[in-house]
């Protein structure tokens, strides 16, 4: 509504006009909570009706067998097992990297246009879709460098494919930091070295941290890229096992072995003809939401001890 | 009324300076002119305040002493600021050299998200000095010199947040003195503050001129009046007027830094 003047100064006029624009205020309120109910509910009842399905299968004998073309003998042994060693060699890749390469754009690159390009490049990366990374990884590192089919492949290219996410991440994180605290420790004579890692790190690992596990969470569901990079559907037996009874006890056997991870094995039951086999896939959706949950719940715990160090 | 006006000319030589700027020039961002041909003294043990209306380049000019300029791409200095003899902006000078020579205390209290104690050790262990004996004691002086020890003797681990606005500053200058420094800069430390927490930090920096150099920009007349001994006023990146306070504020030379002080404009 148009309004020439401004309302009346009456106590009745004055109220009409709050009133109005309460209203406004009140019906966004009602808006959104619509809007979150639905999602809850949409959410909650996919969630809910795989769990139902999966029910009976989410036995421990699901968790120690290999697979089969039993559908009640079948089990996510291989898969989960696959899954963890890939998250690990890809947790090794990305964060390092993509906390160093972040902080060295965000604090010490001059801005200049060579940075600006590498800026649109990295955030266009992280929109790039998973399938172009499996196809760069089995030309680059399973045929190029020959690694094969194996775990630490895997891990290159979810590694490669969360390293925007979080560089993008970690550059946010950093920026978020006022630049008072920064003026306040080089005024004290800090290097810019003891300025980062003493201050603005640590004052942003919360949301670093946060980037890293949603890096994490998308990279724990990929098929795609380790489909097109060649990940087993069906293996019956585990990697070797990283610790030896012998001296060095620690053998790196268990990344070139090959691999299939949660994912694929949900994948691949869909997939099979029989109905048996659609309940150990709900099953495994069940597991692999806990996985992500579980993921999630690390961060959330990690930021609140963090925080606690800090002393906001 | 014959005036004697020999007596209101600063007699340079009565001075011992701490600091020197000489010919002084300063562009951000390599084109805005924002200090022209500065020449000044800052006078050892003394407190010295940087005055004039907003925007004339008082913080600009206190910047240029712990090359916090630097920290910006572009910016670029002429002109000296000598510091016993050496020229603190020659390129050869590291600014972290500098600011170990000279602090500064911020106009809005900016302790780390760190415990009291930290925020204090933090300057020493930049430094070096990782002995914790050592470290606790000048700490300790530090809070004591920045009158704040007596408030959180019992509580140094806590948050420095926990800190009124008022502590907290006077946390910030303990971290500004406890390095020893042979001159601390104060921008504007009391315009985010009340009255009563204004007033705690005027007795400190009264307090600290014993012992270190001070060199101070405030946009309060009666601050500059009640704190300083010299004061320099500023008008559009220049510096007009440079004398003792009692002088500049009671014979100005110029009839702006007259309209100014008397609250005519500013």
């Amino acid at each position: 509504m148009a309004q020439a003047e401004l309302p009346q100064k009456g106590m009745t006029q004055l109220h009409a006009n709050v009133s109005q624009r309460q209203l406004i205020s009140a019906s966004f309120a009602i808006l959104g909570l619509l809007v979150i109910f639905i999602v809850l509910v949409v959410l909650l009842a996919l969630v809910v009706s795989l769990f139902i399905q999966g029910a009976p299968c989410l036995t421990w004998q699901f968790f120690t067998s290999f697979p089969s073309s039993n559908p009640e003998e079948a089990g996510i042994l291989a898969a989960w097992v696959g899954s963890l060693l890939v998250m690990l060699v890809t947790m090794i890749i990305a964060i390092p990297l993509g906390v160093a390469a972040g902080i060295y754009l965000e604090e010490y690159a001059s801005q200049n246009w060579l940075s600006a390009l590498i800026e649109i490049n990295v955030t266009n990366l992280a929109g790039v879709p998973s399938i172009v990374y499996g196809l760069l990884a089995l030309g680059f590192f399973n045929q190029t460098l020959g690694l094969g089919e194996s775990i630490l492949t895997a891990g290159l290219t979810l590694g490669l494919l969360i390293l925007p996410i979080v560089i993008v991440t970690t550059r946010e994180a950093l920026r978020a930091i006022p630049s008072l605290l920064r003026e306040a420790a080089y005024a004290l004579g800090a290097s810019k070295w003891q300025m980062i890692w003493d201050h603005i790190l640590p004052y942003s690992f919360g949301s670093i941290l946060t980037g890293i596990i949603i890096g994490m969470s998308r990279a724990i569901g990929e098929t795609a890229p380790l489909i097109t990079i060649g990940a087993l559907t069906f293996i019956a037996f585990l990697p070797p096992s990283p610790i030896q009874a012998e001296f060095p006890f620690i053998s790196l056997e268990w990344l070139k072995a090959p691999f299939t991870v949660m994912p694929i094995q949900m994948f691949n039951w869909v997939s099979r003809p029989e109905q048996e086999f659609q309940v150990n896939a709900a099953a495994a959706g069940v597991i692999l939401i806990f996985m992500t949950l579980a993921l999630n719940g690390l961060a959330i715990y990690l930021r609140y001890r963090f925080r606690k160090g800090i002393k906001w | 009324m014959v005036e004697d006006v020999s007596s209101r000319i600063l007699n340079s030589s009565a001075i011992s300076p701490k600091a020197e700027v000489r010919n002084l020039d300063f562009y951000y961002g390599g084109t805005v002119h924002a200090l022209k041909n500065i020449n000044m003294m800052v006078p050892e043990h003394k407190v010295t305040a940087l005055i004039g209306p907003s925007g004339c380049g008082k913080t600009t000019l206190l910047r240029c002493f712990n090359r916090m300029h630097d920290l910006y791409s572009g910016n670029r200095y002429g002109g000296e600021v000598l510091l016993d003899d050496i020229n603190i902006l020659d390129k050869k000078v590291d600014p972290i050299e500098v600011r170990m020579r000279i602090s500064m205390v911020f106009q809005r209290p900016n302790p780390f998200p760190k415990s009291i104690f930290e925020n204090v050790a933090y300057g020493l262990r930049v430094q070096g000095l990782t002995k914790r004996s050592a470290v606790d004691e000048k700490v300790e002086q530090a809070l004591k010199g920045s009158a704040l020890w007596d408030e959180v003797k019992d509580r140094l681990n806590d948050s420095a947040y926990t800190l009124s606005g008022g502590q907290q500053q006077r946390l910030c200058i303990a971290r500004a003195i406890a390095t020893n420094p042979d001159i601390v800069l104060f921008d504007e430390p009391t315009s985010a503050l009340d009255p009563i927490a204004t007033a705690s930090i005027e007795d400190l920096v009264n307090e600290l001129k014993q012992q270190v150099t001070i060199l101070i920009v405030t946009h309060s007349m009666q601050q500059a009046a009640r704190l300083s001994d010299y004061t320099a006023f500023m008008y559009l990146g220049e510096l007009l007027e440079f004398n003792q306070t009692t002088i500049l504020f009671n014979q100005p030379a110029h009839k702006r830094t007259q309209d100014y002080v008397s609250g005519r404009f500013g």
